[in-house]
């Protein structure tokens, strides 16, 4: 079976400042891969040159062994093929909910890709129950709380049934109720030919989320595993800012270890 | 109140006054006369009745028309002490204040004469002053009372199933949907600003300072349309805009567009 995606030695610039660099990587089909890095890693900008929106300056990204370029994309039949097989979760959902009611943007999607009425109101009614969002069908999503409009703008996408899912954080600034619910979410998809690319620096939901772990570091690749292998790996995780070294004394004696956020507790040996 | 504070309580004054707006659309859920309409018969019928308002010239006529429109917003459950708040008082402030000259300029038959101001108002004075006041009047309770009892979204869908371009009724449902956000950034701008300042800046350092945030808020909206734009992109917009037009014409709806239309038509017969 052919990749999904295949990255090779891409680079990437905004305004001269690059993003990636050099960065080359494969997706198998079924893969769940989560993304990780410190702000500015460059994992934002991956999703969004996987979801073809932007190319990069230099090297090759080819999606089922096809060019992924803006060339081939203004052919309109390979444009809605690509749009309705892959889908971006953005990382803030206002951007992405810019429709009048939950329905709407719900509808958005099929719509664009043309899809009979009677199946685009079937799919997204069918869609809105299975993501216990019906009761916001008719709602502006301008009104929602935070964790409601990660889910509508996570059921946006999920509509389509699209084969592959690229979530760019998909669990920050969430509440506990709500992270649990996109990470469920994320689990049911194990096992499935659906691949999911999760960008996160959230060490504790990797495991929970991901096969395989990808570390970014300033654009490029400095690792990858499986995510024991990756998240024991201490010198790995402080090179890539994902945890810091923390000093306090003990006894009078200072010495510091690395450590990590995001869990309740933290051990470690003295 | 310094420029800088005066600023500051304008935003929050149009944040408060779109978080208002916003909730205005809990009418739309009551059961009422306009509610129980087909969207497009309300938009249509309510434009009829507005068209109808600028082109008469009888004061009693268009004083009957304002007296249809109230009965309209009492069958739909609009709150009068609302509309009195958000409409009347507003409009007799600001077109009264443009009636006012009217008053003394316009020659014709003496009322009265207002002695410390050697001016005359005459009759044909205040009738212009009238006229322009209550059309005001009642175009904006008609407006307002359609805008109150009818989902945002299903306005833009009663435009667009009436030909507007679709262009334009995006170009409606994106400044609807992202001039809240904006104003909400911009006010937490301030409010950053002002947890920042020690003291009391002087005049020169307040408008560069707004400069700056006018600025920045600007690179701000420009940067969330382009993000705004991508996530369109990635749910395969490709520059046509389609709509899930599912309004259905019952027989009151006919009723109902029939009504406005008689209505409209003989106030411009017997008001011309």
């Amino acid at each position: 079976m052919p990749p999904t995606f295949k990255v090779d030695e891409i680079s990437f610039n905004y305004d001269g400042i690059a993003a990636i660099r050099d960065l080359s990587l494969q997706i198998e089909q079924g893969e769940r891969i989560a993304l990780l890095g410190a702000n500015g890693s460059g994992k934002s900008t991956l999703l969004r040159i996987l979801d073809a929106l932007h190319f990069p300056s230099s090297g090759v990204v080819t999606f089922c062994e096809q060019p992924l370029t803006q060339e081939r994309l203004q052919n309109q039949a390979h444009f809605l093929d690509f749009r309705r097989r892959v889908s971006l979760v953005f990382q803030n959902p206002d951007v992405q909910l810019f429709n009048p009611t939950v329905f709407d943007e719900l509808a958005y999607g099929p719509l664009q890709l043309r899809w009979r009425r009677e199946e685009i109101i079937r799919r997204v009614d069918e869609t809105l129950a299975a993501m216990n969002l019906s009761h916001l069908r008719d709602r502006a999503p301008y009104r929602l709380s935070g964790g409601e409009k990660k889910r509508v703008a996570l059921a946006s996408v999920l509509v389509l049934d699209p084969e592959v899912l690229l979530l760019d954080e998909p669990t920050a600034a969430l509440d506990p109720k709500s992270q649990s619910q996109i990470i469920d979410l994320i689990q049911q998809w194990k096992g499935t030919a659906k691949t999911v690319v999760a960008a996160t620096h959230q060490l504790d939901i990797v495991e929970d989320i991901a096969d395989r772990v990808i570390v970014l570091e300033e654009g490029k690749l400095i690792a990858t595993g499986a995510p024991a292998e990756i998240l024991s790996n201490g010198e790995l995780l402080l090179r890539a800012n994902l945890i810091h070294a923390h000093r306090h004394a003990h006894g009078g004696v200072m010495h510091s270890h690395p450590h990590v956020h995001g869990h309740g507790h933290h051990d470690h040996e003295h | 109140m310094n420029g800088y504070s005066f600023i500051q309580s304008t935003m929050q004054g149009f944040a408060r006054a779109f978080a208002k707006a916003l909730q205005s659309e809990q009418a739309a859920s009551e059961n009422g006369l306009l509610q129980a309409l087909d969207p497009r018969v309300r938009v249509v019928g309510i434009l009829m009745m507005v068209i109808s308002v600028i082109m008469y010239r009888r004061l009693e006529i268009i004083a009957a028309m304002l007296m249809l429109a109230v009965v309209i917003a009492v069958l739909s459950r609009v709150s009068m002490a609302s509309l009195a708040k958000r409409v009347w008082l507003v409009v007799l402030g600001f077109t009264g204040l443009i009636a006012l000259p009217a008053l003394f300029l316009t020659p014709g038959e003496p009322l009265f004469a207002v002695p410390w101001a050697h001016a005359v108002i005459s009759v044909q004075g205040l009738k212009a002053a009238a006229l322009l006041v209550l059309r005001v009047e009642t175009a904006a309770t008609l407006t307002t009372v359609l805008v109150l009892c009818t989902q945002w979204a299903h306005i833009l869908k009663a435009l667009r199933s009436m030909r507007l371009p679709a262009e334009i009724v995006t170009m409606l449902a994106m400044t609807h949907r992202y001039i809240f956000l904006l104003i909400e950034t911009a006010n937490q701008m301030f409010e950053s600003r002002q947890s920042r300042t020690v003291g009391t800046l002087d005049g020169s350092e307040q408008r560069k300072m707004t400069a700056r945030t006018a600025g920045v808020l600007l690179g701000k909206s420009i940067e969330l349309s382009h993000e705004v734009y991508l996530a369109m992109l990635s749910r395969g917009f490709h520059g046509e805009v389609y709509l899930l037009t599912d309004f259905r014409l019952h027989a009151a709806d006919y009723v109902a567009i029939t009504i406005f239309a008689v209505a409209s038509g003989m106030a411009i017969w017997v008001g011309r």
